[in-house]
């Protein structure tokens, strides 16, 4: 088995029977883990190569470049692996969960506002725990704000610190 | 001003031009589509009681009624991104399409590079290079807030740019938004005159024309190259423009379209004569569309 090198990115393998290097997830993992988390059609990562670039950040690329690639950045980086529950990142979310259909907490305004201003607050959602897609309704339609981790009855804001507005 | 002064004969009404630098500019943001839209960014905008005002020459550009249009949920969405108006222009020109792999050679802060992307649709392989590692830090951060993924950030000198590393043999159409010395943001930063100088336009030119021989270099024959800056002076546009032309036989500087007021390119300064075509570059001036400065040229192999 190969290392991971975090100098440059390399594609994640099809299947995990194709894995060269270890704890690496596999692309047919990752499109599952999406499709199945918050009711993704598949369809929309069709043409989507994903990357891995220091261990755990998944990126996704809508284009097929011989590996490895040593850039900086290489697509988005919509994903976190290698930790007992994956973490979709706030860019992931907003660019693919729009049409999300699972695991989807809806905001109001009031809440909408805490949570990017990066506050925890109590909710009655009685969906699964984990990591939720946070949205709310703007211009006529419901649009993601971010990443929520629910537990116990509270919702923690994981907008990061760059990203957080009060208004 | 006074380092203005030695444009007056080439600028038209050239106190109106004064008068316009002196001005603060307008709030102009452009739509990102990859994440919105224009209705939704207009309706978002109004239903938080900012006024929004559409531009005739692109559907993109609005002026919104807000000194901070940063803190708005359109731009937390990473529906709308704050950049001046002729800033939109070289994107335009250069017309990338979906699907194609296009480079952006001075590519942070990422205003023109995330436009590019979006006109792309989001597909194909834009490569958004600079040479300076500080700044290529808002780069990405633009790019993931306007949910771009087809973009592969790399930090090079463009000048040496090789583009196996992104497996790339000729790019489509690229970008020369070259480091100049920024006469035309007058009306933002008001320090911009401070280094402006017939030296400094003189020592820039040389790598401006280094810059956008290698984004010819790197081009595909049929392919387009868009060569712009955001300053007036004619030996940091035309002049560069002018000696690459000489260079590649395949080359002309074509016409293109764009609904806003403007000169064309000078055919020639300070008893220097340039390449007939040169006229079909185009020249923006604040006083003709309440803007900032911006020069552009699209060339053709």
């Amino acid at each position: 088995m190969r290392g991971n090198d975090s100098t440059q990115f390399d594609r994640l393998p099809e299947t995990a029977a194709d894995r060269e290097v270890e704890g690496r997830p596999s692309r047919e993992a990752v499109v599952e883990w999406w499709t199945d988390r918050f009711g993704l059609d598949a369809s929309i990562f069709e043409g989507y190569t994903f990357w891995e670039k220091g261990a755990g950040r998944v990126w996704a690329l809508p284009a097929n470049p011989e590996l490895p690639v040593p850039v900086e950045a290489l697509g988005l980086n919509v994903l976190r692996t290698r930790q007992e529950h994956w973490k979709p990142t706030t860019a992931g979310v907003q660019r693919f969960c729009r049409d999300a259909t699972r695991n989807v907490v809806e905001l109001n305004r009031e809440q909408a506002e805490r949570f990017l201003a990066g506050d925890d607050q109590e909710l009655d959602w009685d969906g699964d725990w984990g990591y939720l897609v946070a949205a709310h309704d703007i211009a006529d339609g419901l649009e993601p704000i971010g990443v929520g981790l629910f537990t116990y009855g509270s919702l923690q804001s994981m907008v990061p610190k760059g990203r957080r507005r009060e208004f | 001003m006074e380092a203005m002064r030695r444009y007056e004969s080439i600028i038209d009404d050239f106190e109106a031009f004064l008068d316009a630098c002196e001005r603060p500019l307008p709030t102009v943001v452009r739509v990102n589509t990859i994440t919105g839209s224009v209705e939704r960014a207009v309706a978002a905008f109004e239903d938080e009681g900012v006024a929004v005002s559409r531009r005739e020459w692109s559907d993109r550009v609005l002026e919104v009624d807000t000194e901070k249009p940063g803190n708005t949920w359109p731009y937390v969405h990473g529906w709308v991104h704050g950049q001046e108006e002729v800033s939109a222009i070289p994107a335009r020109v250069l017309d990338p399409q979906p699907g194609e792999a296009v480079w952006d050679t001075c590519a942070a802060p990422g205003s023109k590079a995330t436009q590019l992307a979006d006109l792309m649709d989001d597909t194909g392989l834009l490569v958004a290079n600079d040479d300076n590692l500080g700044r290529l830090s808002a780069l990405r951060g633009n790019a993931d807030r306007l949910g771009v993924t087809c973009a592969a950030v790399t930090n090079a000198d463009a000048r040496r740019f090789d583009p196996s590393v992104v497996d790339v043999d000729a790019f489509d159409r690229v970008l020369v938004d070259a480091p100049c010395t920024c006469e035309g943001t007058i009306r933002k930063n008001l320090d911009a005159l401070d280094e402006a100088s017939p030296g400094a336009s003189r020592n820039l030119a040389r790598l401006q024309a280094d810059i956008l021989r290698r984004a010819v270099e790197l081009t595909r024959d049929g392919g387009t190259v868009v060569y712009s800056t955001c300053t007036f002076a004619p030996e940091e546009n035309e002049a560069v423009v002018d000696e690459i032309l000489g260079e590649f036989d395949a080359l002309s500087v074509e016409p293109y379209d764009i609904a806003l007021d403007h000169d064309d390119g000078l055919t020639e300064w300070n008893g220097e004569s340039y390449d007939e075509s040169l006229a079909n570059a185009k020249r923006f001036y604040p006083h003709q569309n309440d803007t900032g400065g911006f020069f552009a040229a699209k060339l053709t192999l």
